[in-house]
Order: structure tokens, then C-alpha cells, then sequence
């Protein structure tokens, strides 16, 4: 390219929108689940919340000091906060202070920097570093806690949550318990029927808000929904992946659950538990790591909804969100390369289209 | 009427308000007007004046020159100050070749052509009279729409386009001039139509100019042969191919005339241009201009003689309320930035704009966040981030190959793209490269070709040489004999050596 300030191009309007008002738009579309979840798990959750953003924005603005890029103008733009505010929402509430800080610098070193920065990495940071510390530290990752609101009788005081997350002092008596997902896995693997299982446990009111244990973005379906459908208003994110997403996965559950439903949880199960809401509107939608074309992005969605059916159903993981995503990323740059738009005047093939009339 | 969908397109904000309520005021003769040769597509015209020559309003100042030219006009009387390079309303800030001249105050009229029937011409005649009116696409295309009237001949039409849609922000002046001269711009598009030998005219206005499609739509009444329909609003609706697949549903096969799919496209204000050639006998010397921009103290529609200054058009609109962050002629999405405001108005001006910067909205540019907002936004289906990122590693036939050459460079992509990426500008970088390259290689075939030639040229002399050195040596031979016949006989000699060798070095040299 010529030096450009000389002859600079048009349009010389442009639509109110930038990369880091498409990344605030997504962060308000998360506040609702993210503020009523970080009030169910109480300080500990909060600590590690504000500890993984923090050290994201740190580790960020390291690896842009030694690539000699504008420190200013990428710091600000939002990408490093969401993807660590995703992580957040994909750990455990109560996990201690360093799956925060090594999931951020996962996040953003290998599942970012390493690709050349924003736009340039091929799969989703977040989950890249979710599966990192999954694989790492499988009991640190799936210790839940089930809730207890702040102010509420056992829910640890800011002092006591503070040792408890630095590991300091084991002053506060972890109720552990498992996600639903996890503990259905379990029964099934004994050999206990499904029904049994969600006895006691499948509490449908409670997981639509969030009562349930689990990490933070696995409980309110119903408040991440709310964001996801605010983020489609906006036009930030288009149906395309969350409807092709969630509708394979009903699809699929419900087959099965015909099929044999003492074995397989029927669609409505496999929608409100785990991350599947999370997943398809806020982590499957990542604009870097997704087709850019429609068609792509519905045959992307599919793939993911497949997978994590798949993965949740016949292998040994309770939750199959963030290998699904990070597989199919792993496809988009195929899918980019072949699904395309039909070039004007042109077939599919690219051929230019046969006249018609005239001479 | 049956209307057709097209993709993607943006929705701007059109800011139209700030003009469409303003009837078209005439602007006052400046005192010196600028005329570039080259105010169209095409070959320059060639100039027919000298500095000192006095002029009379619409003589022909300057002749078109070739097969796509057109003919340059004095605006008013006045005379000939010079021909000189000018500034240009272009982005490039190149000059111009120009002719300026000084308007004697009395706009007195030269010897026009007489006022035509279209209805009782042929079609040729028509078109001839709007060839020699210098009348060009007015909707910034500049080509010269004669030689698109022509195409009747060579092409079996069925249907005229009348463009009014008027996509871009800000402008009005097709608006206005729907409005104000509705039967003028019916009566050219009819006059176009019976040029084209096509029954069926279909006058397209985009909905967000309800006025203009009711004055029409008014205006047709009892003209079967005339459709006014109104369009969805949406950028870039105007577009030639685009305009024609949402009125009559055909597509145009990539890399063909929309002649070949039987139909033409005329803006509104060519519409008008053609009508006042045919029925007047004038030629084009003004042209409706909208003022406007939110530097701008008092946007105005302006009729404009063609060679004014765009300084005057702005302090005739009250100046400019602040500092102008860009002015703009043509509308913002495919206007060009100008240089400088003593730069003219030429036949293509449809647009002064004097934006602020919160009007033009500039950031600094982010790497691709790979949204996919541009594939959506572009009307031909290109995957703009991918073209760029290839044009950015000048993998240029790479580019070619998923779609450049199908690109209108519209700036839909750009317009959205939430990195401010400016992907129009890759885009006319790289057909600007590609058109010197093959230009390069043209030069580089001709030379080859020329090379060639020479070296035939070469061996046919050389054989020819040979062939006479042959022949001389027979000559030689026989004469040799014959004077040693004579000698024998008169024993005299003789040595036409000399004469020889003369002859073989002035061999002619090489003319390439
Ligand atoms: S400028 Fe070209 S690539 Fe961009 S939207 Fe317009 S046609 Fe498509
Ligand atoms: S709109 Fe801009 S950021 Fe989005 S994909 Fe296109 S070029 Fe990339």
C-alpha cells in the first residue's frame, strides 16, 4: 500500500460502531448473569473474578510492551477483559487465586499473543485455557461449590474469603458438591438410572436462575439468555450460531431420549444445564475464532451442537462446551475457504452467469 | 410493481434533512469560470479556443476527440483568459488541463442548434444532438451518454432505467430536481427511451423521497409506457447492476454490458440534461449542486454554471461555521476528498460537502477482528477482509482470483467494519496496480511485437542483399565477359568497382 494519510480513501462516513464497542456491548450483555452469579457464590467468586481480569490486563499489556505494539489503543479495547471475564465464568466460583491468574496468562500468551494479537488467534482464548487447567488440575476444575448469597448465614465474610482464596488459611468449610452435569455422568457410569439421578438434583427453577452448583456461567440460563438475545438486538452476534447450535443439541437429545430415556436426559435437560447457553451465544459467537460467511457460521454452530452432545454423552467429560468450540475453531478456517457468498453475476462455481434476453 | 432483493447494503445516516426542504436556488455568475478538457470518462477534448478569443454562452470551447469524449461549452460570454493546468476537483489533487475564461457579465447567448421534436426525430438524431450537447452521466459517472444512447443500435433494449434513487448521504439535488422539473425530467427519459428504440421506462426513487415519487408518480399520469416505482432505501441502491436486478429481477452476468441483458440505466439529471439539448437546443452548462455538510452555515441546492469555483458555492451557502474537517465533492461514501476549493464544478459535481469530524467519524485503524460485518454489508458478495488481507501482502492475482474485479467499490465494507480498516482503499489500490501492470505488459507486448517485426525486417534485407549482391555478381560476371570480350576486341578496361561498393553501404537505416 501507498502511504496512505496522502491519498486517504473513502467513505468518509462510517457506521457508529468499533472493535471496542462490540466488546463493551458483550461485556453489558454478560452483567446481569455475571452480577446475580458473583452474589450466589459470595466474596471468594468476586476475589477470583477481579484477580483473573486484573492479571489478563497485566499479562496483556506485558506482551504488547515486548511486541512494541500501541499499548494504549489494544489495551483499551476490551478484547483482554472479555476473554478473561469468559474464563472467569468457566472456573469453579471458589477455585483459588492462581487457576486465575495462570488461566489468564494462558489466555492470553498462548491462546492470543502467540497468533500475532487480536484477530490473528485461531481458537478462543478462553477456552483454550479452561482445557489447559481442565487437563492440568482436573480437581482444582471441578470442585463446585454449591451457592451461598452474600450476607446469607454460611456464606464467608470478604476477611475469611480473602485467606480462603490465597489459600492462606482453610478457615471456611468447603461445601462441595457436584454441577449437575458431573453428577449425572456419575450416577449413569453406576449404572443408576437417569430418573433416579436427577432426583433431588434437577431442580428445573432453580438451574433457569441459577441456584445450582457449578461454575458461575453454567448456572443462570435464564440471565445469560436474556443476554445473549440483547446481544442479537444489537446485531453484535447474528442468530445464526446459537439457533443452529442449540437446535442441534435439542435435536439430538430429543432422538435420543426417545430411543432410551432412562439413559439419555431428553432436550430441555441438555439446554438449561451446563454451559450450553453460555456457550452458544457468548463463546461459540467469538467473532475471531467463527465463519465469516452466514451459511459457515450455521454449519459451524451444527458442528458445535453436535459435539458437545457427543462429548457429554459418550466420553468421560461431564461438559463437552469448550472442546466442541475449540474443535470447530479448528475448522473455520476450512469452512471460511470453501463455504462462501455468491459473487454477484456470478454461479456458485464463479463462473459469470449465462445472459438472459437481449442479444 | 414487483420489486426484487438484492444483498447485503448499509443503512447510513442519509442526513438529507439538512437540504431536502430547499428549493434549487441559481447561483450568481462568478466572475471566472475553469473548464477542464476532461470532465468525462474518456478521450480529452481537444481545445478550439485560444487565450484573448471572445466566447458567446453555449459555443463549443472544445471539441470531443475520439470515440467516448465529449464537448466542452462556455457557461456564459466572456473571453478566453488561457489554457492552463488547474487544480482539479479530484482527489489526487493533479492538475488539470483548463480552460479559464472571464464572464463579460452579459450571458449573452451564442448561435444554439434548434429546438428538436424527440417524438418526430429519429433516434439517431437524438443522439446525435446529445453528443454534441456534452451531455455525460451526471450521477458522478461522467460517461458520455450519447455514446450509451448509441447502444440502441447495437443492442436489442427492452427497458430503461431512470435512476433516482439518490443513495448516497446528504444529497438532494436529484430530489429537487424531481420535484421542480418533474415533466422535464419525464420528457428526457422519454427522449432517452425513444434513442434506446425501448417501450418500457421505469423511473426508480428510493422510498425515502416521498415527495419526489408523488411529484412523479403525478407527472407520468397517463404515460403507459412510464413505471414510477419507489425503492427500498438502502446504500448502494444506485448501482448500475443492482438497481436493474431489484426493479426487474435479472441479474447482469459478471463481466457484461447491462446493454447485453437489454437494459440501460440514465440518471434523473442526465434525464433533464438530454431533455433541455433536445427541446432547447442547449447544451450542458449548468448542473444542480447540493451544499451541504455539518460545516456548512446554510446547506443549499444550487443550480451551478459548470466551471464555478467551489469556494463560491460555499460562501454563497454562508460560509463554513467551523473548521471543515474534510470537504468532500460527491457524497461521502464514494465522494473524493478535495484539494483545494478554487478547484471547479465540473458535469460529474453532484456534491460539495463540508463534514465535521464527528460527521466523518475517523479512527485509527485495528487489525481484522474478522466480525464478517463487510460480507454482509457487500451488495456483490465478496469476502472484503479476505481480498485485503492478500491486496495487503500484494498478492494481487490471489485477489483477482476471489473477486476484486467484481468489486464496485461501493464502501459498504468499509463503512461498517468495526476495525475502520479502509478496504475500498485496498481495493482501488489494487485495480489501480493491476490496470499499470497490464498497461505495463501492453507496452512490453508492443515492444516485443515490434522487435519482432524488426527482426523480419532484418532477414527480408538481408536477403534481398544477398540476393542483389547475387545478381550484381552475375552482372558482374556478364560484364566482365562482355568487357573481356571487348578488350579482346578494343583492348580497352574499365573499373565500376567503385560504384559498387558505394552502393552496398547506403543501405537504408533503421526506421522503427
Ligand atoms: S467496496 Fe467492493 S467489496 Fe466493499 S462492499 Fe462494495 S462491492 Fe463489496
Ligand atoms: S468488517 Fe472489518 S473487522 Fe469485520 S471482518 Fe470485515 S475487515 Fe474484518
Amino acid at each position: 500500500m501507498p502511504n496512505r494519510s496522502a491519498t486517504e480513501g473513502g467513505p468518509y462516513a462510517h457506521k457508529k460502531t468499533s472493535v471496542q464497542r462490540t466488546m463493551v456491548l458483550v461485556m453489558v450483555a454478560l452483567v446481569p448473569a455475571t452480577a446475580y452469579d458473583l452474589y450466589l457464590f459470595g466474596w471468594p467468586a468476586i476475589n477470583l473474578f477481579v484477580i483473573t481480569i486484573a492479571s489478563a490486563l497485566m499479562i496483556e499489556a506485558l506482551c504488547l510492551v515486548i511486541a512494541r505494539k500501541p499499548i494504549v489503543m489494544f489495551l483499551t479495547d476490551g478484547s483482554a477483559i472479555l476473554t478473561a471475564w469468559l474464563l472467569a465464568m468457566s472456573l469453579p466460583p471458589w477455585a483459588p487465586w492462581w487457576i486465575g491468574v495462570l488461566g489468564a496468562g494462558i489466555a492470553i500468551v498462548i491462546g492470543k499473543q502467540i497468533f500475532g494479537g487480536i484477530g490473528q488467534n485461531v481458537f478462543n482464548p478462553a477456552m483454550v485455557a479452561r482445557v489447559a487447567l481442565l487437563i492440568s488440575f482436573p480437581l482444582e476444575m471441578t470442585t463446585f461449590v454449591a451457592p451461598s448469597p452474600l450476607g446469607t448465614a454460611g456464606a464467608p465474610g470478604f476477611m475469611d474469603s480473602l485467606a480462603f482464596t490465597f489459600g492462606l488459611a482453610n478457615s471456611v468449610d468447603v461445601v462441595s458438591s457436584a454441577s449437575v452435569l458431573g453428577h449425572v455422568k456419575t450416577e449413569l457410569s453406576r449404572g443408576i438410572p437417569l430418573q433416579q439421578a436427577l432426583e433431588g438434583n434437577y431442580d428445573l427453577f432453580a438451574m433457569t436462575l441459577g441456584d445450582a452448583s457449578g461454575s458461575m456461567g453454567e448456572t443462570s440460563f435464564s440471565l445469560i439468555l436474556v443476554g445473549g438475545l440483547f446481544l442479537i438486538i444489537k446485531r453484535v452476534i447474528s442468530w445464526h450460531i446459537p439457533v443452529a447450535m442449540l437446535g442441534t443439541i435439542a435435536i439430538m437429545a430429543t432422538l435420543f431420549n426417545l430411543i432410551n430415556p432412562a439413559q439419555y436426559p431428553d432436550a430441555l435437560f441438555h439446554l438449561v444445564s451446563g454451559a450450553t447457553v453460555l456457550g452458544a451465544f457468548f463463546i461459540a459467537t467469538d467473532l475471531v475464532t467463527s465463519p465469516v460467511t452466514k451459511r459457515g457460521q450455521l454449519l459451524f454452530g451444527v458442528g458445535c451442537g453436535l459435539l458437545v452432545y457427543i462429548i457429554r454423552t459418550w466420553t468421560a467429560y461431564p461438559e463437552g462446551m469448550a472442546f466442541a468450540v475449540l474443535l470447530m475453531n479448528a475448522m473455520t478456517p476450512l469452512i471460511d475457504r470453501y463455504i462462501k457468498p455468491r459473487v454477484y453475476g456470478r454461479t456458485i462455481k464463479g463462473d459469470p452467469l449465462a445472459p438472459k434476453g437481449g442479444s | 410493481m414487483k420489486l426484487f432483493k438484492i444483498r447485503g447494503g448499509v443503512h447510513p445516516e442519509y442526513q438529507k434533512r439538512l437540504t431536502r426542504k430547499n428549493e434549487i436556488e441559481v447561483l450568481p455568475m462568478p466572475p471566472m469560470l475553469h473548464m477542464p478538457l476532461q470532465q468525462h470518462i474518456g478521450a480529452r477534448a481537444e481545445p478550439e479556443v485560444n487565450a484573448g478569443d471572445k466566447v458567446k454562452k453555449g459555443q463549443v470551447i472544445a471539441l470531443a476527440k475520439g470515440m467516448i469524449s465529449a464537448p466542452v461549452h462556455a457557461s456564459t460570454s466572456g473571453t478566453i483568459l488561457g489554457i492552463h493546468e488547474f487544480p482539479a476537483p479530484h482527489a489526487s489533487g493533479l492538475p488539470w488541463q483548463t480552460i479559464t475564461m472571464k464572464s463579460d457579465g452579459k450571458d449573452e447567448w451564442g448561435e444554439m442548434p434548434p429546438p428538436m421534436n424527440p417524438f418526430e426525430s429519429t433516434p439517431e438524431e437524438i443522439s446525435d444532438r446529445v453528443a454534441i450537447s456534452g451531455v455525460v452521466g451526471m450521477g458522478g459517472a461522467t460517461f458520455p451518454s450519447a455514446i450509451k444512447l448509441y447502444l440502441g443500435k447495437s443492442h436489442q433494449l427492452k427497458t430503461l432505467v431512470i435512476n433516482g434513487s439518490e443513495c448516497e448521504p446528504y444529497l438532494t439535488c436529484d430530489d429537487r430536481l424531481m420535484q421542480e422539473k418533474a415533466d422535464g425530467v419525464l420528457d428526457g427519459a422519454r427522449t432517452i427511451a425513444r434513442a434506446l428504440r425501448v417501450e418500457n421506462v421505469i423511473i426508480a426513487i428510493e422510498s425515502n423521497k416521498p415527495d419526489a415519487l408523488s411529484v412523479m408518480k403525478e407527472a407520468t399520469k397517463g404515460y403507459s409506457d412510464v413505471k414510477v416505482v419507489g425503492i427500498p432505501t438502502r446504500y448502494p441502491m444506485g448501482a448500475e447492476k443492482h438497481l436493474i436486478q431489484v426493479v426487474t429481477g435479472v441479474e447482469t452476468p459478471s463481466g457484461k454490458l447491462t446493454a447485453d441483458i437489454g437494459m440501460v440505466v440514465h440518471n434523473v439529471a442526465t434525464a433533464y440534461a438530454v431533455h433541455v439539448a433536445v427541446r432547447y437546443g442547449y447544451p450542458l452548462m449548468t448542473r444542480v449542486v447540493t451544499v451541504s455538510g455539518g460545516a456548512i452555515k446554510e446547506p443549499k441546492n444550487l443550480l451551478v454554471p459548470i466551471g464555478t469555483p467551489v469556494g463560491s458555492l460555499i460562501d454563497y451557502c454562508g460560509g463554513l461555521t467551523q473548521e471543515a474537517h474534510r470537504i468532500l465533492i460527491g457524497g461521502p461514501m464514494m465522494g473524493q476528498p478535495l484539494i483545494s476549493t478554487r478547484s471547479p464544478v465540473v458535469k460529474g459535481t453532484n456534491g460539495v460537502l463540508a463534514l465535521t469530524k464527528e460527521e466523518t467519524r475517523k479512527q485509527d485503524e485495528m487489525p481484522c477482528i474478522r466480525c464478517g460485518s463487510c460480507v454482509t454489508a457487500c451488495p456483490c458478495g465478496l469476502v472484503p477482509l479476505e481480498m485485503a488481507a492478500r491486496i495487503r501482502k500484494e498478492e494481487l492475482d490471489a485477489a483477482v482470483d476471489i473477486g476484486l474485479m467484481d468489486c464496485v467499490s461501493c464502501g459498504a465494507c468499509a463503512y461498517v467494519c468495526p476495525s475502520y480498516i479502509p478496504l475500498t482503499q485496498y481495493f482501488n489500490y489494487a485495480k489501480g496496480r493491476l490496470k499499470a501492470i497490464q498497461g505495463e505488459q501492453r507496452k512490453q507486448e508492443i515492444t516485443k511485437q515490434l522487435a519482432e517485426q524488426r527482426e523480419v525486417r532484418l532477414v527480408e534485407q538481408m536477403r534481398a542483399k544477398k540476393e542483389m549482391l547475387a545478381k550484381r555478381k552475375a552482372e558482374k560476371a556478364a560484364k566482365a565477359a562482355a568487357q573481356a570480350e571487348a578488350k579482346a576486341a578494343e583492348e580497352a578496361t574499365a573499373a565500376p568497382q567503385e560504384a559498387t561498393s558505394t552502393e552496398m553501404t547506403s543501405s537504408p537505416p533503421e526506421v522503427n
